[in-house]
């Protein structure tokens, strides 16, 4: 198994105390896509980054079990996270802007990720992240390798971010809402490249996003994240027959263009969601 | 309502928006689609009075628009922006930034006028003292638009007003948009990339690709595949590809 969590539990104190922002979250994850869908504040992005033990400072973290390939994340120094982060796990984050150097090109940064994680010279770099800008479809590899992020479209951008997680061909990808800032289509596009090369390279996936149909296209398994805990955990392609009623309320708040809805339904929260 | 007629904007070298040509009825909702970078928020803005470089001949209300607006203009016309973190000011609270437009527009009642602003959105009155940062995303969205609907606007133009939003409140703030739609008699043109969201909300849409209206069609016309352009179509395609969660045979039952 590449993840095994059994029970992770993500608090933060408050001025009452601790509070919970994650927990009873288990789940296993190999060579397979995993979505991870909910609402803002539902945690999701706290469960996918605990694995990189990438959380604010003030978190406390618990758990019977939080692996990755067999390595015990919560007990690991900073050495051993220093192998897994970036270098065996990709985080690809929700928007290009904030997320690349501004003052440095794409190609150089790329190169820097491929240095620092597989050494080489410089020439040998700057020709892997021609390749690599290859590999995420860019037509013009060499003139984007010049580009500075603030010359690249959004699309082209997560494009650069992605060619740069996989330098050091890791064998997870975390995607945090990679596609939010970009429009329908070139997020069709991103998705679809981000699901083939993980298909290609054989890695591991896990997808957050707030979105459940679309989700389900590019997952083989969604976990459902409510208030902090995983309240259905399906398989994507059974999402029309899921049972709980969070689940069953984000699909139906949506507006669709298939079928006219006159008013859409609003999601009636019940307090037992919270325990169960 | 608003007639637009051959709306040109150029910045530098590049025409962003080519001669542009659109009419809304009162109380219509008219939707512009297109991809990031087709023009569709600088027609917007154009329309709004932000950006003053624009030829063309635009009209709100009969009255023909100049590029200095009045302020009246600027207290009929109201614009809801995507993203309400930007939007707001974040050191003044629900109260001040609700009751600036009165005072701009030396408007009488703050008091009541405030209190049923944040009752016709929803809100609690509660929220009137807190500060942008301590509401939830679908409650600065609604202190948004009840921010624009203060001057008691006719026309409201909303640019992806649901785009920032989790979907079950972007379900809740586009219920809100039709039910006061209703109760004012209000304008809308809706800006977004999302055709499910322009189709639910509008009876007429405007298709915009590299600066140029493509198409203007029917919602139902839309709904149907009724479209006679192929960008319409491919856009089409993709959001109802998208839409529906994925099923073992493909079969959408």
């Amino acid at each position: 198994m590449l993840v095994e969590i059994r029970n992770l539990r993500i608090q933060f104190p408050t001025a009452s105390g601790f509070s919970d922002a994650v927990r009873n979250v288990s789940f296993t994850l190999g060579q397979e896509k995993l979505g991870i869908v909910g609402e803002s504040g539902s945690g999701k992005s706290l469960t996918a980054r605990s694995i990189l033990r990438l959380l604010p400072s003030n978190a406390v973290i618990t758990a019977d079990k939080l692996e990755f390939d067999g390595i015990d994340i919560l007990r690991a120094g900073e050495a051993a996270l220093r192998s897994i982060r970036g270098a065996r796990a990709g985080l690809i984050l929700q928007d290009p802007k904030f997320s690349l150097n501004p003052v440095m090109t794409a190609g150089a940064q790329i190169a820097e990720a491929w240095r620092v994680h597989r050494g080489g010279s410089r020439k040998l770099a700057d020709r892997a992240a021609i390749d690599l800008l290859a590999q995420v479809q860019i037509r013009d590899p060499t003139h984007v390798a010049q580009a500075y992020p603030h010359e690249l479209s959004g699309g082209m951008g997560q494009r650069v971010m992605i060619a740069m997680m996989l330098a050091p061909d890791p064998e997870l990808l975390i995607a945090d809402e990679p596609t939010s800032a970009l429009d329908a289509t070139v997020q069709a596009e991103i998705l679809r490249l981000i699901e083939d090369l993980v298909s290609r390279r054989g890695m591991g996936l896990i997808l957050i996003s707030h979105d459940l149909p679309l989700v389900s296209h590019f997952c083989d398994r969604v976990a459902v994240m409510y208030a902090g805990r995983v309240v259905e955990e399906v398989a994507a392609a059974d999402l029309l027959h899921a049972r709980h009623p969070y689940t069953r309320g984000l699909l139906e708040c949506l507006p669709t263009l298939s079928h006219k809805k006159p008013r859409l339904i609003v999601m009636q929260r019940d307090p037992s969601w919270l325990e169960q | 309502m608003i007639e637009v007629d051959g709306l040109s904007v150029r910045f530098g070298r590049t025409e962003a928006v080519k001669s542009l040509s659109f009419d809304v009825q009162r109380g219509e909702s008219f939707g512009i689609v297109g991809e990031s970078g087709s023009g569709k928020s600088t027609v917007l803005r154009a329309l709004s009075g932000l950006n003053p470089n624009w030829t063309g001949r635009m009209s709100v209300d009969g009255k023909p628009l100049a590029p200095r607006r009045s302020k009246d203009f600027y207290r009929r016309v109201q614009m809801v922006f995507q993203d309400p973190y930007g939007s707001l000011h974040p050191r003044q609270t629900v109260d001040r930034l609700l009751s600036e437009p009165l005072l701009v527009h030396g408007m009488d009642n703050v008091e009541r006028r405030i209190m049923r602003g944040l009752n016709e959105v929803a809100l609690p009155d509660s929220i009137r003292f807190r500060y942008p940062h301590q509401l939830s995303g679908g409650q600065r969205q609604r202190v948004a638009i009840a921010r624009a609907l203060m001057a008691e606007p006719q026309v409201l133009l909303l640019d992806e007003p649901t785009s920032a939003l989790d979907v079950s409140v972007q379900a809740e703030v586009l219920n809100l948009l039709s039910d006061l739609q209703q109760a004012h008699q209000l304008t809308y043109v809706l800006v977004s990339h999302n055709l499910a969201v322009v189709a639910h909300l509008c009876a007429r849409i405007g298709v915009m690709q590299a600066g140029e209206l493509v198409e203007l069609l029917s919602a139902d016309d839309l709904r149907a595949g009724r479209t006679r352009h192929p960008h319409t179509a491919a856009l089409r395609e993709l959001s109802i590809e998208l839409e529906e969660p994925e099923t073992t045979g493909g079969q959408i039952p």
